[in-house]
C-alpha cells in the first residue's frame, strides 16, 4: 500500500472515480441510454423505447449484422490459418531471416487501414485479378488488417510454449506432422482461439479500409452506423452501435470460455 | 534405432522446411506489399511511366496537405500526452492503491481495445454535442441562448476521444510493469518515512520508464492512424491525412493525389512502428 492515510486513499479513489467515470462509463453508459431514447430535448430523455432496435433490425441491419459476421468469420480463419503457418515455419529458418521475416508479418498493423484499402482499390481494379466492387475485397481488406494481430499472438503462444513437448515426440519417433498435429497444435490451442477472438472483434469494428472498398450490397455493421449517424438518425445509430457491442462481447467472452477449456484439458 | 531414426530425419528436414514459410509470404505479398508497391508507383509516375516531379510538389505544397499534416501531428502528439498521464495516474491508482473490485476495473477498462473506436465519438455527440447532455444542462441551468461548450467540433474533441480509445494501451503494459515492482521496497521506503510522491519518482516511475516509451510510442501510431474518431466528429476545421486521403479518393475520385498523400502517410507510420519496434525490443517486450 502505497498511500496510508485513509483520507488521501479516499481523494486518489474519488480521483480514480472521476477520470473513470467520465472517460470511460460515460459513454457507454450514454450509448446504451439513447439507444433507448424517445424524446430527447433536455438533460434526460423523456420517455424511453426500444422502438429504434426495432427499427434497425427490420430495416437494413439485419443484412450489416450478417455481412460483419460472415465478413468476421472468413477474415478471422483465413488469419488464423495464415498467421499460425507462417509463426510456425519461422521457427524452421536461421536467425537472421526469422527476424526480418517476423518484422514483415508485423507491418500490416502499422500501416493506416485507409491505405490498405487504397492499396486494393489500386492493384486489384483491372483485370485480371478484379476484385473491386465483389464481397471478396472486403474480405481481403479485414484480412491484411487483422493478419498481424494473429501472426503475433501465435508467435508470442509459440515462444511460451516448453520445447520439452516437442522434443519428447521426436525422440519417441514422432513425424513432423503427426507432432505438429497431435502436440504443438493442441498445446497452442488457448493462444489460437485468443488470436481469433481478437481478430474477430477487431474486424467487426473496422471502418477505415471497408468505406473504402465495400461494394453496394455488403454493408458492415460500422459502415451502416455511420450512414445512419451522418445523415442525422443518431439514435437509431446508437442502437446499431449497442448491436455491435453486445455482439463483439458475446464473441469475446464465449471464444475465453473455450479457450479456457482447451486450455484446461 | 530411434536416435538412428531422428539423426537420419534432421538435416532433410532442415532443407525442406525453410520452403513452408512460403506459402503465407506469398499471400502477404500479394494481397499487401504488391498494393503498396502500386501506392508508389502512381504517386511518383504518371500513366505513360513519366515521372512526374510537378504534381507531387504541387500537392506537397498545397494548403489541403499542410493542413491535415499539422493536425495529424498535433492531435497525435497532444492524445498521446493525454494518455501517458491519464494512464500512468490510472495505473499508480489501480496497482499500489487498490480498492474492492479494481480488478475487475482494469479488465472493463480492457475490453475498450476490442470496441469500436467511433463508439467513443457517437457518445461524445450526445455528452458534449451542441445538442448534448451537458450543454442542455447549462442551458437549463443558466438559461443560456446558446450552447456554450463547444470543443467538441474541433481538434480537442478528437483528442479527447482518442485518449479514452488508446489510454488501454498505456495501462496494460503499465500494469505489467508495476506487477513487477517489489512491495517490500515501498513498504520500507513508507516506513523510513519516504512520502508518497517521493516513492512514486524515486522508485515507481524508474521501472514504469520503458513501459511508458513502448506504450507511448505505440499510441502515437495508433492516433495518427485513426480515422473512424476524426470521421464521425466530422468537423470542416479537422482534417487529418487519413481522412484527406479517404475524401480525395472516394469524394473526389482523385486516385493520385490520394496516392501522393498515401506515401506520406504510410511513411509516418512506419517511422513510429520503427521507433515503437526499438523501444519494446530494448524493453524486452
Amino acid at each position: 500500500m502505497l498511500v496510508w492515510s485513509r483520507s488521501g486513499r479516499l481523494v486518489l479513489w474519488a480521483l480514480f472515480a472521476l477520470v473513470f467515470g467520465v472517460l470511460f462509463l460515460a459513454p457507454l453508459a450514454v450509448i446504451l441510454l439513447s439507444s433507448l431514447a424517445g424524446q430527447w430535448n433536455g438533460v434526460l430523455p423523456s420517455s424511453l423505447t426500444t422502438a429504434h432496435y426495432g427499427d434497425v433490425l427490420h430495416g437494413s441491419a439485419g443484412d450489416a449484422v450478417k455481412a460483419s459476421l460472415v465478413t468476421g468469420f472468413l477474415a478471422s480463419a483465413l488469419a488464423l490459418v495464415s498467421g499460425t503457418w507462417a509463426a510456425l515455419s519461422l521457427r524452421l529458418q536461421g536467425h537472421a531471416l526469422r527476424r526480418l521475416l517476423g518484422l514483415l508479418f508485423f507491418i500490416p498493423s502499422a500501416v493506416p487501414s485507409v491505405s490498405v484499402g487504397l492499396g486494393l482499390l489500386v492493384a486489384f481494379s483491372n483485370p485480371p485479378l478484379l476484385l473491386n466492387g465483389t464481397v471478396a475485397i472486403v474480405m481481403v481488406a479485414h484480412f491484411v488488417l487483422i493478419s498481424a494481430f494473429t501472426f503475433g499472438n501465435v508467435s508470442a503462444g509459440l515462444a511460451r510454449l516448453s520445447p520439452d513437448f516437442e522434443q519428447v515426440a521426436s525422440s519417441l519417433g514422432a513425424r513432423p506432422g503427426y507432432r505438429l498435429w497431435h502436440v504443438t497444435l493442441p498445446l497452442l490451442a488457448p493462444y489460437l482461439v485468443a488470436a481469433f477472438g481478437l481478430s474477430f472483434a477487431l474486424s467487426m469494428g473496422e471502418l477505415g479500409a471497408t468505406v473504402m472498398v465495400y461494394p453496394p450490397g455488403w454493408v458492415t455493421l460500422p459502415v451502416s452506423i455511420f450512414s445512419l449517424t451522418d445523415r442525422g438518425d443518431v439514435f437509431a445509430g446508437a442502437a446499431l452501435t449497442m448491436i455491435l457491442v453486445v455482439a463483439t462481447l458475446a464473441l469475446l467472452l464465449g471464444l475465453e470460455r473455450v479457450a479456457a477449456r482447451a486450455s484446461g484439458s | 534405432m530411434s536416435e538412428a531414426a531422428v539423426i537420419g530425419a534432421r538435416p532433410a528436414r532442415v532443407e525442406t522446411g525453410k520452403f513452408w514459410i512460403l506459402p503465407p509470404a506469398a499471400l502477404l505479398a500479394l494481397l499487401f506489399f504488391y498494393p503498396l508497391a502500386l501506392i508508389a508507383r502512381q504517386a511518383f509516375f504518371d500513366d505513360s511511366g513519366m515521372a512526374n516531379v510537378a504534381e507531387v510538389t504541387r500537392v506537397l505544397h498545397s494548403r489541403f496537405f499542410l493542413n491535415a499534416l499539422i493536425n495529424t501531428v498535433s492531435i497525435s502528439v497532444a492524445a498521446t500526452a493525454g494518455c501517458l498521464i491519464v494512464g500512468l495516474v490510472l495505473a499508480l491508482i489501480l496497482a499500489f492503491v487498490p480498492f474492492p473490485g479494481s480488478r475487475f476495473v482494469a479488465r472493463l477498462i480492457d475490453t475498450f481495445i476490442a470496441l469500436p473506436t467511433f463508439l467513443v465519438t457517437l457518445a461524445f455527440t450526445f455528452l458534449y454535442g451542441s445538442a448534448g447532455m451537458l450543454n442542455a444542462g447549462l442551458m437549463e441551468a443558466f438559461s443560456l441562448p446558446l450552447p456554450p461548450v463547444n470543443f467538441l467540433y474541433s481538434s480537442w474533441g478528437v483528442v479527447l476521444a482518442e485518449v479514452t480509445v488508446y489510454t488501454p494501451f498505456i495501462l496494460r503494459p503499465l500494469l505489467a510493469a508495476f506487477s513487477l515492482v517489489d512491495r517490500g521496497q515501498i513498504e520500507a521506503a513508507s516506513v523510513l518515512g519516504a512520502r508518497p510522491l517521493r516513492i512514486v519518482r524515486q522508485v515507481i516511475l524508474p521501472a514504469a520508464i520503458p513501459a511508458l516509451i513502448a506504450g507511448g510510442s505505440l499510441c502515437l501510431l495508433l492516433t495518427v492512424n485513426e480515422f473512424g474518431i476524426v470521421l464521425f466528429i466530422g468537423a470542416k476545421g479537422v482534417i487529418t491525412l487519413p481522412l484527406l486521403i479517404y475524401g480525395k479518393a472516394i469524394q473526389e475520385s482523385q486516385y493520385q493525389v490520394a496516392c501522393i498523400i498515401a506515401v506520406i502517410n504510410i511513411a509516418l507510420s512506419l517511422g513510429l512502428f520503427g521507433l515503437y519496434r526499438f523501444a519494446a525490443g530494448r524493453l524486452g517486450a
